[in-house]
């Protein structure tokens, strides 16, 4: 995989009875283009504040890294309320890219994750390709930052960026252009709500990303029947939680067989063995997003989950496990389609 | 902020519909003041999902009880847990009530299961001197815990079956009337309407009140930013409650821009 290297990493966990190779010691690190994430577990954007809202039950320096909440060029209100709803297995938001903006997460926000020795990933949405381009810029001012995501996919706001995400050749020129101001990872974070996000991966790697993030929230609905209101301000907003796992697992399998750069997997991660599917369908870290307003120490307890799997697999390293799916024992995989 | 998973030493149905449940943590008891709130994971499954907000109602040494209406399905699972259960608990969360400063009287007015903040707060009120009377309102007399949890209580009924026959509004002005208005600071909790409705009554007065707010949270702890209440001054248009709340003057707020949950 260009671009795409590991670093062995002798990470210190307790070795279990059950393990089968008991003297092995897996390596957990995964390097992409220069950043080198200790873990392959990330907090999702929007789902971790700015990494600092949860110091007492979360070491963020034990995380493969913070993707901050989505930075804009200004400080954003958000949308009104009612913001989010509770559906089985899942959540709807409409937050809107409520956000500090870029000047005050860089005096304020920034120095702050430093001083806890955080990975930092900033995600950056905009409304143009030169709004885009003005944040990455101001954060290539400041040290401290190991790279970006950027959302060109937010279901929830107008210019939000979703108009880009679902418009290949604008994800194209996002990416070409955000890859000239920047030598640090640029991950392009993808909506699942296309009918080929095969071809966006494509896009972008074409463009030079260093990675895909897959996927962002579904477009989904909920409605109160006493009311025959829709259960979200914006009536439609974005789907997220363990019911969406599925159909994410999906999307990462679709770009696995497009692209050769790695994949962020995101998508109703709850647990290690969530995780761990993402990497086995192809996926070189993943992002835990819905888990952490639930259990805000959940990424750390993710990974953990994986070293403990790679000990008791006999794995010498989270490599072994990633886009390590067997589908040899298929039935022809071109039958008549699975309905 | 501590998270750990208790065991329940007590549950019980005490009105019509409104359940309690007590257990221990040294930790949480000793770190709650009035009107700050915890998050409660109903069981392990993904559904329910998310946690539960409720507020604190009584801490008595390193015991804690939450006092709560069942109306879905995590509440449902909750009144369904037996002594020895384990839940999974978070907290203190938000901001206490301000209940610091020179007043002689603390009025508590609460509606429903906005009964929940006032014992705790009148257990503060009375350590720190304040004289405290409870004004409870509930649809009927069954509604109510009428059972030595409130201070000082006055009961008002809509149907008149218990205390004063009206709304909390209605027994509040009886009560100032026969005691005066001077030296007095409201807090309240209960439906919107009930607190928009004390809110009017407060301000063509200039009485202070302080309001404890609920609406959907999916984190509680200020990462989701799905919690925002309207603001009517500074300059911020949103405050977040679960960590700016859920305790607010009346006039620091638009109530009307938290949309109703039912
Ligand atoms: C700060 C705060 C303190 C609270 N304290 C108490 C209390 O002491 N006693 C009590 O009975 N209730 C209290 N509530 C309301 C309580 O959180 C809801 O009744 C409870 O979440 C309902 O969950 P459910 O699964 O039974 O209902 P469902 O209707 O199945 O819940 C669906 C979703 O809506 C949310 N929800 C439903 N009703 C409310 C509501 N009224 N407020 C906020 N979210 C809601 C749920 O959390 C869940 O995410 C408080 C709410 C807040 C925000
Ligand atoms: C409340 C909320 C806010 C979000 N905000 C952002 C955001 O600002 N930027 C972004 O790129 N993704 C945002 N997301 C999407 C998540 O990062 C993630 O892609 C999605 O929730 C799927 O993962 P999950 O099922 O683990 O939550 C948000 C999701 C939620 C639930
Ligand atoms: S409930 Fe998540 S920010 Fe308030």
């Amino acid at each position: 995989m260009p671009g795409c290297i590991v670093v062995r990493f002798l990470a210190s966990f307790p070795i279990r009875q059950s393990q089968r190779h008991s003297s092995l010691v897996a390596s957990t690190e995964i390097t992409i283009r220069n950043v080198t994430f200790k873990n392959p577990v990330l907090t999702a954007s929007g789902t971790f504040g700015y990494g600092l809202e949860c110091e007492s039950f979360v070491d963020v320096a034990e995380l493969g890294a913070v993707v901050t909440k989505s930075i804009s060029r200004k400080p954003r209100d958000g949308n009104p309320p009612q913001r989010i709803c509770e559906t089985t297995g899942g959540m709807l938001n409409s937050i809107g890219l409520a956000n500090v903006g870029v000047d005050v997460f860089l005096s304020s926000k920034l120095p702050l994750l430093r001083e806890r020795n955080a990975t930092v990933v900033v995600n950056i949405a905009a409304s143009s390709v030169e709004e885009y381009c003005y944040v990455l810029e101001r954060c290539e001012e400041h040290e401290g930052i190991a790279g970006y995501e950027i959302n060109v996919s937010c279901p929830n706001v107008k210019d939000g960026g979703l108009n880009f995400g679902t418009h290949c050749p604008s994800v194209a020129q996002i990416t070409r252009e955000l890859r000239g101001r920047t030598s640090k990872m640029l991950a392009m974070k993808l909506t699942p709500n296309v009918t080929s996000i095969a071809e966006f991966a494509r896009a972008c790697e074409g463009e030079g990303a260093d990675a895909v993030s897959c996927v962002n929230t579904f477009v989904g609905m909920a409605v109160d029947i006493h009311t025959r209101r829709p259960k979200i301000a914006t009536i439609t907003g974005g789907y997220s939680g363990p019911a969406i796992k599925p159909m994410a697992l999906a999307k990462v399998y679709e770009v696995r067989k497009a692209v050769n750069i790695p994949i962020i997997g995101i998508g109703g991660i709850m647990n290690a063995a969530d995780a761990i599917e993402f990497l086995v369908v192809g996926a070189t870290l993943v992002q835990v997003g819905t888990a952490l307003f639930v259990d805000p120490a959940a990424g750390t307890a993710i990974a953990r989950g994986i070293e403990t799997y790679l000990s008791e697999h006999g794995m010498a390293s989270v490599r072994e496990l990633i886009g390590s799916l067997d589908t040899s024992m298929q039935p022809s995989l071109i039958a008549a389609g699975w309905g | 902020m501590f998270q750990e998973t208790v065991s329940i030493l007590h549950s019980a149905q005490v009105a019509e519909n409104v359940y309690t449940l007590e257990f221990v943590s040294e930790r949480i008891a000793h770190a709650t003041l009035p009107g700050q709130f915890l998050n409660l994971k109903p069981d392990d499954s993904f559904d329910p999902l998310l946690r539960r907000a409720y507020s604190v109602h009584r801490i008595r040494e390193d015991r804690i009880e939450v006092i709560f209406n069942v109306v879905g399905k995590g509440s449902r699972i909750l009144a369904a847990k037996e002594p020895g259960d384990p839940l999974d608990v978070m907290g203190p969360l938000g901001v206490p009530f301000h209940y610091e400063g020179e007043y002689g009287t603390a009025i508590l007015v609460s509606g429903g299961v906005g009964i929940a903040p006032m014992p705790i707060l009148g257990d503060r009120l009375l350590a720190l001197g304040k004289s405290v009377v409870n004004i409870h309102g509930a649809r009927t007399a069954g509604m109510i815990a009428n059972d030595g949890r409130l201070t000082n209580p006055i009961f008002a009924t809509d149907d008149g079956s218990l205390g004063f026959h009206g709304n909390v509004v209605g027994a509040l002005d009886a009560w100032l009337h026969d005691h005066g208005a001077s030296n007095v600071r409201l807090f309240a909790c209960g439906p919107n309407r009930m607190l928009g409705a004390l809110g009017e009554y407060c301000n063509a007065r200039g009485l202070p009140l302080e309001v404890s707010l609920e609406c959907q949270m999916a984190c509680g702890i200020g990462i989701c930013q799905g919690c925002p209440v309207e603001m009517a001054t500074g300059n911020r248009k949103y405050t977040l409650v679960c960590t700016h709340g859920p305790n607010y003057d009346i006039n620091d707020i638009v109530l009307d821009s938290i949309p109703s949950v039912h």
